[in-house]
């Protein structure tokens, strides 16, 4: 958590409001931020009579700057699941990071459309993944082909494809419980979404 | 609009509601997380559907006023997800039904003219396809198991039969819904449905029960005794003490 304070009235760019968004996490796995999920889908910056829209995609209009003083800042965020806990926890740790850069007025709101999938986590993310002993997404989602089509999951550990799964839900919605047939260790596989 | 949102949400509220029963006491450990996690999930969906009739209400009421300030007979949900959950078998055989039939209601609803509830029947289909899965492949498991699941799960399908033509029978205001481009045509995804209930039953070597006399009413707010007491106490803190907040 950056503790460090705005004391003094200063203009920062959407590129720094990015940076700052960089530093919150996925509660339910830490080792991912809410950007390398992909949860974050836009900011918008209203200021006086001028709106900026920055997209994650592509991270547009990173230059613009904004003062904190007088912005109007709204983050859109994308639920994983739809009952998912952790959202209202993501939505609190978004404002009151940006509240430490000295902006009030912050609201994040949710966005459905486009639904969040698992494709938009990236390799480096997804390397993050199994070193913290889950095992990422293993296909694209078509929705059809995961109906009765058991998918091949590599063990997070000992990367073997000789796994077995335990169950469908396993710690939280998202993920399955799997077992690795050559380590024997159990492990979290993150479903594909 | 209002009555088709409200059977969405109420659809998914207590089906959720019944599913959040089985919290602690579920078969095996993982069983229970699952079907909690399903809870979860139709809750969730069910917050959307809350949320967007409150909002065309316009009449300052939220999600929670819809949830928890209605009485039986304004609740719009199918018998079926109010029904008690019995055994595992029954409430995998009661999930199987409405499954089969929700993932093609929402697979059709995507296509709805109205931008948000086809942004949220997007999102549900998600869930909806594991929903599915899972309880598919627990019918097979149990029906294809031992004598004493099979037989369990076989009487689950036979009591809970009669409930499952009401999903498939459009209420009045689904088929205003329906024609109006923003709800679903429940004949036309009956067939989709149909086949995907034969061949998992088949899969598991259970007995298609006959189509008999169908029940009906839920969706025009005749309820089974059920829902009353479901409501008791999904709704008795709002009742003892009305606005309390977390």
């Amino acid at each position: 958590m950056n503790t460090e304070t705005q004391t003094q009235t200063q203009t920062v760019t959407v590129g720094d409001l990015w940076s700052w968004l960089e530093t919150v996490v996925d509660p339910e796995i830490p080792v991912l931020t809410i950007l390398d999920m992909g949860i974050v889908r836009r900011i918008e910056i209203r200021e006086d009579d001028r709106v900026t829209v920055s997209e994650f995609e592509g991270r547009t209009n990173t230059d613009a700057s904004v003062n904190p003083e007088n912005a109007q800042i709204l983050v859109y965020i994308t639920p994983t699941y739809t009952g998912c806990p952790a959202m209202n926890m993501i939505a609190a740790h978004i404002s009151i990071e940006l509240a430490t850069h000295g902006f009030s007025d912050i609201s994040v709101r949710e966005v459905l459309q486009p639904a969040w999938t698992t494709e938009w986590i990236p390799e480096s993310a997804r390397e993050k993944l199994r070193e913290y002993g889950i095992a990422p997404p293993e296909q694209a989602s078509r929705v059809e082909r995961l109906l009765f089509s058991d998918v091949s999951v590599a063990c997070p550990r000992c990367d073997s494809r000789n796994t077995e799964k335990l169950a469908e839900y396993g710690s939280t919605a998202c993920k399955a419980l799997y077992r690795c047939k050559d380590c024997l260790e159990p492990f979290d596989y993150f479903k594909c979404h | 609009m209002r009555d088709f949102l409200l059977l969405l949400a109420d659809n998914t509220q207590i089906l959720g509601h019944r599913l959040g029963e089985w919290c602690g006491h579920g078969p095996e450990l993982e069983i229970d997380m699952a079907m909690t996690n399903l809870a979860l999930d139709l809750i969730g969906q069910s917050r959307n559907y809350y949320q967007y009739a409150a909002e065309l209400e316009g009449a300052g009421r939220t999600e929670d006023d819809l949830a928890y300030l209605r009485d039986a007979r304004e609740f719009r949900n199918c018998l079926l997800v109010e029904q008690p959950n019995g055994d595992f078998a029954h409430t995998v055989a009661r999930n199987f039904l409405f499954d089969s039939w929700h993932y093609f209601f929402l697979q059709a609803l995507c296509q709805s003219n109205d931008e948000r509830l086809a942004a949220i029947a997007g999102k549900s289909l998600k869930e909806v396809t594991y929903h599915l899965r899972w309880s598919s492949e627990w019918v097979i498991r149990l029906g294809d198991g031992t004598e004493e699941s099979h037989s369990r799960i076989q009487d689950a399908f036979d009591n809970l039969w009669t409930f499952r033509g009401e999903l498939l029978t459009p209420a009045p205001f689904e088929t205003e819904a329906a024609s109006a481009g923003y709800g679903v045509d429940l004949h036309a995804i009956r067939p989709l449905v149909e086949d995907r209930l034969s061949d998992i039953l088949a899969q598991a070597t259970l007995q298609r029960p006959e189509d008999g006399w169908m029940q009906s009413g839920g969706k025009t707010g005749r309820h089974s005794e059920h829902l009353g007491y479901i409501l008791a106490e999904m709704q008795y803190v709002q009742r003892a003490y009305p606005n309390s907040v977390w």
